[in-house]
């Protein structure tokens, strides 16, 4: 294990991005959200929760796909992307890397999405462990140990050092290139600091949310559950919990006129849209109810029913602490799964 | 704050008991103690659940479109700011007032959680309201705010009174506050061009398009947002550079302009804390420059500034010039 002194943090953030690009937690205008390191930013690695996820950086919210142009009869599809450059992706929580595990088994499982594989392959990814987890955390319930976040690097900081650990060949590579900055050591401390987070995270409010009814086999009864109208009869319908969620991977396309022909580009997309459905025939989610449902089944049955059991909530909480009226995963999961608070 | 509470449950419990009201309309117990949501209370049996406490902030009027077209009256609890929102809908035929008992509930101000955790309480289990004191209490012991400081935004230049009722429940007059509410217009005002447009871009570059702000706004109720509408020509998941954001919010505050009570929702839900309001708050000082003083949804009925033409009106030109009186 290596180690690097804490005010020496801006010296790594220059030197990585004196190779490649860094995208890291940054302040800006009171918010953190992941943004491209530069000198004159302010780098906010010890946020617990960025506002927006750092699944942007392989599935940006929204994303140019390829032009069209005709000239009489013939119709030319232009190809606009770049060859994607390799990038660091620093500071990642460990529950947004299990996120982007989540994305993975979507965009890499066939049809391969391209775009977002091209992104995956150029990033190199240093996660971060938590070290005061809040109560609006629950990442232990879909078994992610905050303590010992994966990636390409894994890091811990306390209030001396930052520890670093390459997990992967990439990670090796970017550590060689950045040995200078680095010293020996750190295991005891990390140790200490996993064991402590450890003991919060078993402690939190949140930390024994009971699953055991989001099961394939209960898809019917749980789709059925009178509960649902009670659940949503809040909901505003806007796309807050979807675009905060690092899980949530629901994309549509468009079509935009330019004066160079036509662009195709896609954008995020929220279930909790009216038109998220609206087809050729007509919409066939006319209720706020029926979105507001689509969206916990999806997270718990029926993504899990189709990909071994993995559940697309990561419990990273970000629903929790923002959504307008207080609703959100956990209240659902608590109401259906039959364990309401008293 | 509890004995407000209770006083609600009781009132509730008399009108769904006696079949006056067919559903009440109020807010209901969260997960912690500072994240209730508004809720709709159809039987006594329901209201095990109903809480009223430091921090129901949310402005009920809006669900009142759906709720008060059901079969039966719809009562709710609604706080001063709410009132505004009511009357405005009122008048604009999207609420029918004989459908709706309004229950005007005392507000002392509501409490911002993100306020407390920014200044270092976490896992808070209880708040104590004292005078101008807050003390949250947590594992790990009490932490004391000044009320000021960890109020919601909206509550923290707030002297409004409740503009309708039909019964009230008021145990406790508040204070009148010594604030001037347009101060941070001002501020805004005495920049240079450079520097609002530097503010501005810094703020809504952050947006992330949720529609959280049109979403909660009780003037934004067209059935079809425009925006939303693929018919429109105009319709917009995303925004399409860094800055196109400053389109929407700013169409968003001329469409809301004359009708904006100021109610503060819209900062109250941004995920990015964008002070929306304030926006919205420099149509309202302007109207108020140009045609005189306007508080929408002090009434419901009566003609409002912007929808009704005299001799007198001033000239887009003057605005420009700058000759505004």
């Amino acid at each position: 294990m290596l180690k690097i002194a804490k005010e020496n943090l801006n010296a790594l953030y220059a030197a990585i991005s004196a190779k490649m690009p860094l995208i890291m937690p940054i302040k800006r205008a009171g918010q953190v959200n992941y943004g491209p390191w530069s000198e004159s930013e302010e780098a906010s690695i010890e946020t617990l929760k960025t506002v927006k996820s750092p699944k942007d950086a392989f599935f940006p919210q929204s994303e140019n796909m390829m032009k069209f142009k005709t000239d009489g009869k013939v119709l030319e599809v232009i190809d606009v992307r770049k060859a994607e450059q390799p990038f660091v992706l620093f500071g990642v929580k460990a529950c947004d890397y299990k996120a982007i595990e989540v994305l993975d088994k979507v965009f890499l499982a066939d049809p391969v999405d391209t775009y977002y594989k091209a992104k995956r392959e150029a990033g190199i990814v240093i996660t971060l462990a938590c070290s005061k987890p809040e109560e609006s955390c629950f990442c232990s319930v879909f078994g992610v140990d905050a303590a010992a976040p994966a990636g390409d690097v894994s890091t811990w900081l306390d209030g001396e050092y930052l520890y670093w650990q390459a997990n992967t060949e990439k990670g090796e590579a970017l550590t060689a290139d950045l040995s200078a900055l680095f010293a020996e050591g750190g295991e005891d401390a990390v140790a200490a600091q996993q064991s402590a987070t450890r003991a919060i995270m078993q402690a939190l409010p949140y930390a024994a949310l009971d699953l055991s009814r989001f099961k394939p086999e209960n898809l019917n009864d749980l789709f059925n559950d009178g509960a649902w109208t009670e659940l949503s009869e809040a909901c505003l319908g806007c796309g807050t919990c979807t675009f905060v969620c690092p899980t949530c991977q629901c994309f549509d396309i468009r079509d935009f006129k330019t004066s160079e022909g036509v662009l195709r580009y896609r954008c995020w997309d929220s279930c909790m849209y009216s038109d998220f459905t609206l087809m050729a025939h007509g919409n066939s989610r006319n209720t706020q109810m029926q979105r507001f449902r689509q969206r916990f089944m999806h997270k718990l049955v029926y993504f899990p029913s189709q990909n071994d059991g993995m559940y697309s909530c990561v419990g990273c909480g970000r629903c929790v602490n923002k959504c307008p009226q207080n609703l959100n995963i956990v209240k659902v999961i608590k109401t259906l799964g039959g364990k309401k608070n008293d | 704050m509890r004995e407000v509470e209770l006083k609600m449950i009781e009132r509730a419990k008399q009108l769904l008991e006696s079949g006056e009201v067919a559903r009440v309309i109020g807010w209901k117990k969260g997960e912690f103690c500072y994240d209730p949501s508004p809720a709709c209370f159809e039987s006594v049996e329901e209201l095990k659940d109903f809480v009223y406490d430091w921090f129901c902030g949310a402005n009920l009027s809006k669900y009142l479109i759906e709720m008060a077209k059901k079969e039966g009256k719809t009562a709710v609890f609604l706080k001063p700011c709410d009132t505004y929102s009511f009357n405005q809908l009122v008048k604009e035929h999207r609420i029918k007032r004989e459908n709706v008992h309004v229950i005007a509930v005392e507000c002392l101000g509501k409490l911002d959680i993100e306020k407390m955790k920014a200044r270092g309480a976490s896992f808070v289990s209880a708040v104590e309201v004292n005078g101008d004191e807050v003390k949250a209490v947590s594992p790990a012991g009490e932490t004391t705010f000044a009320k000021a400081d960890v109020l919601l935004g909206k509550c923290c230049v707030c002297n409004k009174t409740h503009q309708v009722k039909d019964e009230e429940i008021i145990l406790h007059e508040r204070a009148e506050k010594d604030v001037d509410r347009f101060a941070e217009v001002a501020a805004l005002e005495a920049m240079t061009e450079d520097e609002r447009f530097a503010f501005w871009k810094s703020q809504l570059s952050k947006c992330i398009r949720c529609n959280a702000c049109r979403n909660v706004c009780p003037a934004c109720s067209c059935i079809k947002c425009v925006f939303d509408n693929p018919a429109s020509g105009i319709s917009a998941k995303a925004n399409d550079s860094e800055f196109e954001e400053q389109m929407f919010h700013i169409i968003r505050a001329f469409h809301v302009a004359g009708r904006c009570t100021d109610c503060g929702e819209c900062s109250r839900v941004c995920p990015q804390n964008i002070p929306l309001h304030l926006l919205n708050r420099k149509f309202i000082k302007d109207i108020d420059s140009f045609y005189g003083e306007y508080q929408a949804g002090e009434t419901a009925e009566g003609k409002t500034p912007l929808t009704s033409y005299t001799e007198g009106d001033l000239e887009a030109g003057d605005v420009f010039k700058g000759e505004a009186k």
